[in-house]
């Protein structure tokens, strides 16, 4: 497989450590404003590093490996952190929400990252773990946030107009017709922040991924055109995520006697 | 017996957590009766409508409707033939009579003649509102107007049976005197019954043909 070259600058230990004062700027406001963050903001950056040498390393060895069935298991174990992370950001849990939310992770981002790999990017082998794992990272960081908030919102909607939901549902709306309204907003809100960093990106954001690239000596064209790709990736994988956690959320949530059952929503202290 | 029965309930049961509001619950319903369900706050007299409606699970007994189960007519259709109005109306953007309306476009309730506009007239008037009631903006609406707003919006589906969960309680008396009489002239104009809970001791007295009494 190919070599990891590298083009950029390397930055050493010292210099390294010296960038985590950046954090002491926060650090210092947390203090001073008494809000209350200076103790997560510390475990926060704390994680934040180990976490990324960890990662390091582990990425070091994943780059060498040539074993298809080992390297989409890695891919599964992501796509289960991020299916877990998205519930644990929710007000409100139901039985089978994990269950829903890993369903809704790993479909969207398998079908949409493996489109990609096997029909656009093309690397040979498709599962060559220099593309695969990056390409899949960025799909699952952002389908988990379209997940957790279009679960949120969804679970919040059917809370706030239950009086609603339950008056269409008395004079005879199915249970379809009834909360259509609540599954629009909550696609729709869980959609927002992809669509809006679409519409900035270049001019305000110049995402991570292609920065990476331009520093390690790539063309910015070529590089560009990788994150159009990606866009394109996250947009869709989010979309087809959030659809399909909505979606089975709504059918928890309700029953086939058209009922609202809200019994099934349990609060989560905190 | 010129007053078929309509709707049948045998050993309805309804416990919250391990409270057990009521069991053993048999309860008939013939055309042209409107009855009174009497017990004290929190007796369960609203989710005993509710049950009835189909609005929640049923823990245990059956309920039916002229002969027929709720599965067997299908659910959304035995609401709008069981109809329940809850003691919380609730109204969507735009006027009254866009709230009026929406349901009209429901699946189940589509092929069923529409919005009839000189019919919901006719009631206003009964109800001793004007015809501009039907423009007003439906979220400023008052508490009674409101529940007239929810009233209508019922009537208009002619229910097989209506329940009525505390319809009166906003409404002044002259008003609510006008909501009885309109309510006895349209069960009476078919072969219809209705069950309503009041807080109201006098109301039960004056507008029910029968009461039940909610006891655990």
């Amino acid at each position: 497989m190919t070599p990891l070259s590298s083009g950029a600058l390397t930055i050493s230990d010292g210099r390294l450590a010296l960038s985590a004062l950046l954090i002491l700027v926060n650090v210092g406001l947390s203090v001073a404003l008494r809000l209350g963050l200076a103790r997560s903001l510390l475990v926060a950056s704390l994680r934040m590093v180990v976490q990324l040498l960890l990662v390091g390393y582990v990425l070091e060895w994943l780059f060498r490996q040539d074993n298809a069935p080992l390297i989409v298991l890695v891919g599964a174990a992501m796509a289960m952190i991020a299916g877990v992370s998205a519930v644990q950001r929710t007000r409100r849990r139901f039985v089978g929400i994990y269950l829903n939310s890993l369903l809704a992770v790993m479909a969207s981002s398998a079908l949409v990252t493996g489109l990609a790999v096997t029909g656009l990017i093309q690397p040979q082998p498709w599962y060559d773990p220099q593309y695969l794992i990056p390409l899949l990272g960025m799909v699952l960081g952002n389908t988990l946030n379209g997940i957790s908030l279009g679960l949120d919102r969804f679970m919040e909607g059917l809370r706030t107009g239950r009086d609603r939901v339950e008056t269409a549902l008395a004079l005879g709306a199915t249970r379809w017709e009834a909360c259509q309204e609540v599954v629009r907003d909550a696609i729709r809100v869980a959609m927002i922040p992809t669509i809006n960093s679409m519409m900035v990106m270049g001019l305000v954001s110049l995402p991570g991924m292609m920065t990476g690239q331009i520093l390690q000596g790539a063309a910015p064209e070529a590089a560009v055109r990788y994150q159009i790709v990606i866009l394109f990736m996250i947009a869709s994988a989010t979309a087809l995520g959030v659809f399909g956690v909505v979606g089975l959320a709504y059918r928890r949530l309700t029953s086939a006697d058209h009922q609202l059952r809200l019994d099934r929503l349990l609060n989560v202290g905190g | 017996m010129d007053r078929p029965l309509l709707l049948r309930a045998t050993e309805l049961k309804r416990q919250l957590g391990d409270r057990l509001l009521w069991s053993q619950l048999d309860l008939e319903l013939a055309a042209g009766e409107r009855l009174g369900l009497v017990a004290p706050s929190g007796a369960g007299k609203t989710l005993l409508l509710r049950a009835l409606a189909m609005l929640d699970p049923l823990q245990d007994g059956t309920i039916s409707l002229q002969g027929r189960t709720p599965t067997s007519w299908g659910l959304p259709r035995w609401r709008s033939m069981v109809l329940y109005l809850s003691q919380g109306p609730v109204a969507h953007g735009g006027t009254v009579e866009a709230n009026l309306r929406s349901p009209w476009t429901f699946q189940e309730l589509r092929g069923r003649g529409g919005w009839r506009r000189e019919r919901i007239k006719e009631w206003l008037a009964a109800l001793g509102r004007d015809p501009s009631f039907l423009a007003y903006d439906a979220e400023r609406l008052s508490g009674g107007e409101l529940q007239l707003m929810a009233l209508l919006r019922a009537l208009q589906f002619d229910p097989t049976v209506l329940l009525l969960d505390e319809p009166t309680a906003s409404l002044d008396g002259a008003t609510s005197a006008a909501l009885e009489t309109l309510l006895i002239e349209w069960l009476a104009a078919g072969q219809r019954a209705a069950m309503f809970t009041s807080h109201d001791s006098e109301q039960i007295q004056r507008f029910a043909t029968r009461t039940l009494e909610l006891r655990p």
